[in-house]
């Protein structure tokens, strides 16, 4: 049995869908990564894991199961304490994610006390041995620290500590790394998958970073506009590309194009709430667009394990098939 | 035209001589003033029709340099030459129509753009406060750049926030191009935008630079877009330049132990790209309090005592011909320390 299985999972805020039927499963010690451009619904789709999307967002889905349990027909306070505990999150911006008002000891001991209990003292010395953990230098002075006493490095890593506090089976990283340098970027990366690893979790990795997906994700997804467009085991998906979508991103990063060579970007934009297109997505911006894709939406082809989105997948030497 | 037509390729366009910013810090009522190095000591020449990149982490000096480029900052002491000119030393009045020939884009389009001003009155505030030029004159000439940024004749009468983020780097590099310079400075032109949106700017900029002959000093963090579009790249380290050279020195021949880790923690999407990832210990520590002698030796894995108390020069590679410029500075690379280091793990 998976550990997270999503079937249909779809986020609407009024007529806008956010995220329109996405299904996915994530399994015991894996890292899955999600990409996507920003408003692909990355970020949406895993809010709505957590239980986070407040009024106006409508969830809905076939089947939102966290180890068998169904999570939509839970009650609400059951469901609460398994977000946090056995299902965590790092956001991005570790600056503003912590509570200035509080210190990093108060706000990792809260949490703590929330979902598990103890005495004081009990708190404060896993709140140390959590700090020890995730690789802060002396754990017992920084419990006192304020959060604008920490640099951003440090933040993610008292975000990560905090997450980690109840053992979670589950934790999504909501772009852990994207507001901090890169030496820090490969420090903090290298903690949350050592700590993947010893536990076991199951890890979502939520990044916009393509290279970063490709050195230590298992699993991938593509997202574009609210839709999964491809889905597969990562060294594939980025060695022979199935949707034309997947394609273009890979081809418009820097590394691909030899010297001073144009990039080969895609042109236009990610479309917005009011200038959907009929059918495909991305055909406006597709190379292979027919007029069968911009009448007709794709389905799904493939099963859970390697999914395309596309009328024409490509082939192994990137064409579209006829 | 610009002035610099009727040379050739090869006019040296900007040429900075050890330029330092220090800011004065208050620490308190008795305390004396504490002295940030924000940039201390840096040199480059920057050749018509090349890029410069500067490289380095957050609060390494990067965009204080850019500062100092275009004027907006006095830098502290040093030279900076634009065509020969001494820039410094010049009269209030002279320096006003010289910063017209360095302009800048910002990182944040989001930011950088006035949102109570439509896209037309952004683009010829330039041309008011510096030309005679009459009303329609600066029409004609914000929609000839808008054409050649790929914007449409429509967008004149638009408001910023009317624009997605691409589309607001579009226009600001436009704004940029208004004067006709020789210098763009470019701090971190593309990283607020979306991978396959930061495809398109790049492009822009590279055919601009083809069409105009411009001069980028293209400030980034994101080594692989500093690798697409460099020719020659400075990497910074608190305030000073710790290696420099040709795009391929510096990416086939890396040798400054902060070098080689930054390449190191750049993700590659190609396995056979991957470097054997190099862990550099704690963060950049603070300008306030800077170590002694080299500032990365708290991080670096070869520091001995000499790295404490010694700060190391900017010195040529001694294994390449003198010519080629590739410049480090580093006690261990200059004793060959590193590879005696890398040769005994292997």
């Amino acid at each position: 049995m998976s550990l997270l299985q999503l079937e249909n999972l779809s986020v609407t805020f009024g007529n806008f869908r956010a995220v329109d039927n996405i299904s996915y499963k994530v399994e015991e010690g894996e890292v899955l990564g999600i990409v996507g451009e920003s408003g692909s619904g990355k970020s949406v789709s895993s809010l709505s894991i957590m239980g986070l999307i407040d009024f106006p967002g409508k969830v809905s889905a076939d089947q939102l199961t966290f180890d068998g349990q169904d999570l939509q027909a839970m009650p609400e306070k059951q469901r609460r304490k398994l977000t946090g505990s056995d299902i965590a999150m790092i956001f991005q911006d570790p600056m503003t994610s912590l509570n200035p008002c509080f210190t990093v000891g108060y706000q990792i001991m809260e949490a703590l006390k929330t979902h598990q209990g103890g005495s004081k003292k009990e708190l404060r010395t896993r709140a140390i041995e959590l700090l020890t953990q995730v690789g802060i230098p002396a754990p017992e002075s920084r419990l006192d620290n304020y959060p604008h006493q920490l640099s951003g490095g440090m933040s993610q890593r008292v975000m990560i500590a905090m997450s980690i506090a109840c053992d979670p089976r589950l934790l999504i990283a909501d772009e852990p790394t994207t507001a901090l340098d890169v030496t820090i970027q490969a420090q903090i990366i290298d903690l949350l998958i050592e700590l993947q690893r010893k536990k076991q979790m199951g890890l979502v990795l939520i990044t916009h970073d393509l290279a970063l997906v490709a050195e230590v994700a298992h699993r991938v997804i593509v997202m574009y506009a609210g839709q999964i467009v491809e889905s597969g085991p990562a060294s594939e998906v980025f060695s022979t590309p199935r949707h034309p979508y997947t394609q273009a991103l890979l081809a418009s990063l820097p590394e691909s194009a030899a010297g001073k060579a144009r990039l080969e970007a895609l042109p236009g934009v990610v479309p917005g709430q009011y200038d959907r297109p009929l059918g495909c997505l991305l055909s406006p911006r597709c190379p292979y667009a027919t007029d069968h894709c911009r009448k007709v939406e794709p389905a799904n082809q493939g099963d859970l394990d390697r999914q395309v989105k596309c009328h024409t997948p490509l082939d192994s030497e990137g064409r579209p098939a006829a | 035209m610009n002035q610099s037509d009727n040379s050739s390729d090869s006019t040296l366009i900007l040429k900075a001589e050890d330029l330092k910013q220090h800011y004065h810090v208050k620490q308190g009522l008795f305390k004396p003033d504490a002295v940030v190095k924000a940039v201390d000591g840096i040199s480059f020449n920057l050749e018509k029709g090349k890029t410069l990149a500067v490289v380095g982490e957050s609060g390494c000096g990067k965009s204080t340099l850019g500062r100092m480029l275009t004027m907006i900052e006095t830098p502290t002491s040093g030279k900076l030459a634009h065509l020969g000119e001494d820039l410094l030393t010049l009269s209030a009045d002279a320096q006003a129509k010289l910063r017209q020939k360095i302009q800048i884009i910002f990182q944040n389009p989001y930011g950088s753009l006035n949102p109570r001003k439509k896209i037309g009155a952004i683009l010829e505030e330039p041309l008011v406060i510096n030309t005679k030029l009459s009303k329609a004159e600066r029409k004609e000439k914000a929609l000839t750049i808008m054409a050649k940024v790929g914007l449409k004749t429509e967008h004149y009468d638009r408001y910023p926030h009317m624009f997605s983020g691409g589309q607001r780097q579009r226009i600001a590099i436009a704004r940029g191009l208004m004067l006709d310079p020789n210098v763009i400075v470019a701090d971190e032109p593309v990283s607020a935008l979306d991978v396959s949106v930061q495809a398109q700017v790049l492009n822009l900029m590279m055919d601009l630079q083809e069409e105009f002959g411009l001069s980028y000093v293209f400030i980034s963090h994101d080594l692989s877009v500093v690798e697409h579009i460099a020719d020659d790249v400075m990497v910074m380290y608190l305030g000073k330049v710790v290696e420099q050279g040709s795009r391929e020195q510096l990416f086939e021949n890396p040798k400054h132990p902060y070098t080689l880790a930054l390449l190191s923690s750049t993700p590659q999407l190609s396995p056979d790209k991957r470097r054997v990832r190099i862990k550099l210990q704690g963060e950049l520590p603070s300008p306030l309090n800077p170590p002694s002698g080299c500032a990365f030796h708290g991080r670096c894995s070869y520091a001995n005592d000499r790295c404490k108390s010694e700060t190391p020069r900017l010195r040529l590679d001694s294994e390449e011909s003198q010519e080629q410029g590739h410049m480090i500075a580093c006690h261990a690379v200059e004793e060959n320390r590193i590879e005696a280091i890398a040769a005994g793990a292997a």
